[in-house]
């Protein structure tokens, strides 16, 4: 601590900026209305999915897998954005950076708003997914105490195991919590493109860039690396695109996990480190931009 | 020079990320993760938007959109769009045994079906090669299946199920009823099917019975009507001696 009682950087500083940006936007509209569709779209996909008992509860469970995919990277995205656009709007930035508050410690904060509000919509999410797919779960297994009354104790137990196992599988938990990373991932991403970024719409049409090529950066990578005779123009484009996008399809595990794969614990620990490691960077990298940033 | 600076930090970043990236990829490979490729000829299949939301990590709800309309193409009998529908649907989402398994189902049991019955050709050599068309679809989509899912029992036992009902074939029945036993979560009566097959099979009688003498042996849960009349069957066939025959079932 300096002779001033100011500490070069605090937790306490950037907790106040935390809940101050983890409040601000849960009072913003437009993420109500698209936590909204992404609850009506889960809360749905019970109706949407009326086939066998099997089809039922995958398409049940890829809609709301799905939804909570694009509502959480749209939320990383559309939350971030605005962010340092509407403080230095509202001059709010310049008066916080007045007060003897770092740029780090300000970045951080408002970060940390952003993943606080994903967390809790994350957990909103899953919380009506899970509830759904119980109800769900509850309705086929009293169809099927029903249909298999005649069948013997054994047959009738396989049918009711065979239900349960298409319904509930705890790899589900792995999917949403790589869900969740690659949410920060994005988070992380925007809030670096707002730096330098003029405008929210700018940062959020690059975002949209980023986020389809960061889906075929595995491509591009596995092209540029294998050897090939594409010509030396192609090589540079691709190595870039391997080089500065991270690759997003790494994290979509949703889709085999309701196929019936099960992720180890290994690479669901590798994948979540890698997610952190991509967020940290890009943190980093806002801040080298924002240290030097005339307000 | 700061834009230079950036750059540069980027590169470096992604030569330091490319390793990680790469042994994750390497491990869904192995795990049969991904195991889409997103070339033009899957463009031409899907379409514009399902190819857009696939590279943006939503296929599985493409796949399940493909999958509704797949469903109504099998109400009205279109059994062309049905082919075409699943082949897009096993592209798009190729762990999920559902797929590949309703697809198989389509194609051998109702095309086939409707083929053999087809009115519109009078026929009936014709309509026997159009039947026999769809029966090799169906094992297709389940030899595909397999190759994209080997550690899953289920389309084993499903390309058993083909071999024995459509093609009449008890050694090719056996053999994927056999793989089907062999893998986890495989259904308890994978082993006895396997056995059932191999005693409908010419010289191979004496290895069926020794199977079936095992399952026989292994207890009252596998003494079913079918095990105890194949292994009957084979007593008379391969001359055991009496005292070595199994006791006759109770009436």
């Amino acid at each position: 601590m300096s002779r001033s009682g100011h500490r070069p950087f605090s937790l306490g500083r950037i907790a106040a900026i935390t809940a101050n940006t983890f409040t601000e936007l849960t009072r913003l509209k437009a993420l109500h209305i698209l936590l909204f569709f992404a609850l009506l779209l889960i809360g749905n996909s019970i109706f949407m999915a009326q086939l066998t008992f099997q089809e039922e509860f995958q398409v049940l469970k890829d809609i709301a897998l799905g939804s909570m995919s694009i509502f959480t990277s749209l939320l990383a995205v559309v939350a971030t954005a605005r962010l340092i656009p509407q403080d230095l709007e509202a001059r709010t930035l310049s008066t916080i950076l007045a007060k003897p508050v770092a740029r780090v410690e300000y970045l951080l904060g408002k970060l940390a708003g952003v993943l606080l509000l994903l967390a809790l919509s994350v957990i909103i999410m899953s919380a009506l997914f899970f509830i759904v797919l119980k109800v769900r779960e509850q309705t086929v297994l009293g169809e099927t105490m029903q249909q298999t009354q005649a069948a013997t104790p054994d047959q009738r137990a396989e049918a009711l195991s065979a239900v349960r196992a298409a319904a509930f599988n705890v790899n589900l938990l792995s999917g949403i919590g790589i869900m969740y990373v690659k949410a920060c991932l994005l988070a992380a991403l925007t809030l670096f493109v707002s730096t330098f970024a003029t405008t929210t719409i700018f940062t959020t049409v690059s975002m949209v860039f980023v986020y389809f090529i960061g889906h075929l950066q595995s491509t591009a990578r596995e092209y540029w690396l294998q050897a090939n005779s594409a010509g030396w123009l192609t090589k540079i484009f691709l190595a870039l695109v391997a080089l500065l996008f991270p690759d997003l399809q790494l994290f979509n595990l949703a889709d085999d996990i309701v196929a019936g794969s099960a992720i180890p614990l290994a690479l669901f620990l590798k994948t979540a480190a890698l997610g952190f490691f991509y967020a940290g960077f890009y943190l980093l990298l806002a801040w080298t931009v924002f240290y030097r940033k005339e307000l | 020079m700061r834009v230079f600076v950036l750059l540069l930090s980027l590169a470096l970043f992604g030569a330091a990320k490319l390793p990680a990236e790469h042994a994750i990829s390497a491990a869904h490979r192995s795990l049969h993760f991904r195991a889409v490729d997103f070339d033009p000829a899957l463009r031409e299949q899907i379409g514009q938007l399902g190819f857009i939301a696939g590279l943006s990590g939503f296929r599985s709800l493409v796949a399940d959109v493909l999958f509704v309309r797949a469903h109504v193409a099998w109400e009205r009998t279109e059994w062309g769009r049905v082919l075409l529908l699943f082949r897009q649907i096993t592209t798009l989402q190729p762990r999920s045994i559902l797929f590949w398994d309703m697809a198989a189902w389509h194609m051998a049991w109702n095309a086939s079906a409707a083929a053999l019955r087809d009115s519109s050709q009078p026929r009936v050599a014709l309509r026997i090669k159009a039947q026999r068309e769809y029966f090799q679809l169906g094992k297709d989509f389940l030899e595909r299946g397999i190759k994209n899912n080997p550690d899953r029992p289920q389309l084993y036992e499903a390309l058993a199920r083909l071999y024995r009902d459509k093609y009449n074939d008890h050694e090719h029945a056996a053999e994927f009823f056999e793989k089907a036993a062999a893998l986890p979560g495989a259904p308890s009566y994978a082993k006895r099917f396997a056995a059932y097959e191999l005693s409908h099979c010419e010289g191979r009688e004496t290895e069926a019975y020794d199977r079936l003498q095992r399952l026989y042996a292994a207890g009252e849960q596998e003494r079913l009507p079918t095990l105890i009349r194949r292994l009957k069957d084979l007593e008379i066939k391969l001359d055991i001696p009496l005292d070595q025959r199994i006791p006759n079932p109770v009436p």
